[in-house]
């Protein structure tokens, strides 16, 4: 899932200030599940905008509005988006720019992206994958260094790390002692260690063009 | 390999090398004062590579220095800043510029260090590294592209003896010296027995390993010390320090009695006086 943050208020209120007659969009999917983007967010979002004597025109909470066909389907017509002078979206950069595809108007993101999250609980967020284009953890005890590991380290540890926490951060895990324990517990310890691992493609290879043909 | 370091690293003599920190500026005056007086003590002087994440003048432009004054320089080269063709373009350029010896590192992560906003690269890690600089030697690059002249290198890599699990470090060693490295140099070592453990698990792999020891000069200097990543510092040391009439006196002491312990079980030593090396004459004297 996409986990995202909200902007704080006032700068939303500074990127719309030429703004009067605003239309809302949010989204039911990762936003929601985040409580950033969702219904009840949206809703707010209206409140704090009429305090500031916005113009409401209207709003959505689009099912995907990373989905073209949703925003095709869902959006693009609606007469209060024709009305607007620009669209406030609380949905991540995926969504807002598919809205760009379909949508002549200003868009105006409301949240900020941050990464892709495993959800442990409402506000707790792994961040476990970094979608890198190449999957290798099958020989890393499912446990990711590329995304997990403060350096993405392919090899193994730096010398950084106290008491199984890494450098950066005295709350986080090492990577690799996780890496480590696992292989392990599971008697698979000579996968990591005796493979050299290749530098990473970061040339994602499945990428075709900018649209990402797969 | 020609280095001077390389043909010690082949005897069975003691090695010791220390480490300079170029300055955060262009006045070199200062370290190349540090340089004098230790150059002729040390087998090689490692240099630097923007450590702890701070900025500061390169350590290739610094090691070039140093070798102009017929010191034997230790490049330090961190994964944390540039991509791999930077990283092998300066290998091409250290060797060029008379500078065999490189010590391969991660590099502390910047969020810890000056710089927290900048972009931290590790384009390859440490071994990927080492593996870079060995396929470079063999006259291609990393891209396969035949090279124009090849250069040679004594490679180097560090170990944390004090971390844990150690069996993780060892694993981490041996696949150094495959990719690559001829010798290690480590964190700072407290404690003589656990580093003998240490040696004694790491005896099959047959290859060179300086220890570090650090010049502890202050109660004050030990907390800041403490909370730096990979650093452990027995209460034993600590106390000593802290009860001391003169701190950094007993701090020599303690770094001298290290060293003569580690002459009788160790390939060699690693000198981190960390801008006293004014004392390294005097705490190498004491370790006889
Ligand atoms: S290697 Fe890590 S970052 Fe890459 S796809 Fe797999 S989990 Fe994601
Ligand atoms: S301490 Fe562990 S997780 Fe942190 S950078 Fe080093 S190897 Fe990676």
């Amino acid at each position: 899932m996409i986990i995202t943050t909200s902007k704080p208020f006032s700068e939303i209120l500074s990127n719309i200030k030429s703004y009067k007659r605003i239309f809302v969009v949010g989204c039911a999917a990762c936003a929601a599940k985040c409580q950033t983007g969702g219904e009840e967010q949206v809703k707010n979002m209206i409140e704090e905008l009429k305090k500031e004597n916005k113009e409401v025109t209207g709003f959505i909470v689009l099912d995907t509005p990373c989905d073209m066909r949703i925003v095709k389907k869902d959006l693009a017509k609606l007469p209060e988006v024709k009305r607007s002078e620009a669209l406030l979206v609380l949905a991540c950069g995926g969504g807002v720019q598919a809205i760009e595809k379909i949508v002549d108007k200003p868009l105006l993101p409301a949240l900020d992206p941050v990464f892709v999250g495993s959800i442990e609980r409402i506000g707790v967020y792994n961040e476990f994958c970094s979608i890198c284009g190449q999957c290798i953890i099958d020989s890393t005890g499912g446990i990711c260094p590329v995304a997990r590991c403060a350096k993405s380290l392919m090899n193994g540890p730096c010398g950084g790390a106290v008491n199984g926490k890494c450098e950066v951060d005295p709350e986080l895990d090492c990577a690799w002692v996780l890496i480590y324990n696992k292989l392990n517990k599971i008697n698979k310890k000579e996968n990591i260690f005796k493979v050299f691992m290749e530098p990473r493609k970061h040339s994602k290879p499945k990428k075709l063009d900018n649209s990402r043909k797969l | 390999m020609t280095s001077k370091l390389c043909q010690k690293l082949k005897s069975n003599e003691f090695i010791i090398t220390a480490e300079l920190f170029p300055p955060k500026g262009v006045d070199v005056e200062d370290l190349l004062r540090r340089a004098d007086l230790i150059g002729s003590l040390v087998d090689g002087i490692n240099v630097t590579d923007n450590q702890r994440a701070s900025m500061r003048l390169g350590s290739l432009a610094t090691c070039r220095l140093l070798k102009e004054k017929g010191y034997e320089p230790i490049l330090q080269m961190a994964c944390r800043d540039r991509n791999r063709i930077a990283l092998q373009s300066d290998l091409l350029s250290a060797y060029v510029l008379g500078i065999e010896n490189v010590l391969i590192i991660s590099g502390d992560h910047n969020s810890i260090g000056e710089y927290k906003d900048a972009k931290p690269v590790y384009d390859l890690d440490s071994t990927q590294l080492l593996k870079a600089a060995r396929t470079l030697e063999s006259g291609v690059d990393m891209a396969g592209k035949k090279l124009k002249g090849s250069p040679r290198f004594c490679l180097g890599a560090v170990v944390n003896p004090t971390a844990d699990p150690i069996e993780l470090q060892i694993m981490m060693m041996e696949k150094k010296i495959n990719a690559g490295a001829v010798f290690f140099q480590t964190q700072p070592v407290y404690d003589i027995e656990q580093y003998k453990i240490f040696l004694e698990k790491t005896k099959h792999l047959n290859t060179k390993i300086m220890p570090g020891v650090i010049l502890l000069k202050s109660a004050q200097f030990i907390k800041i010390m403490a909370g730096l990543p990979g650093v452990n510092i027995p209460k034993a040391a600590v106390e000593r320090i802290e009860k001391a009439k003169d701190p950094l006196k007993e701090g020599i002491n303690i770094c001298a009695e290290m060293i003569r312990e580690l002459r009788k079980c160790a390939d060699g030593v690693h000198i981190m006086a960390i801008g006293l090396e004014e004392y390294i004459p005097e705490i190498l004297e004491k370790s006889k």
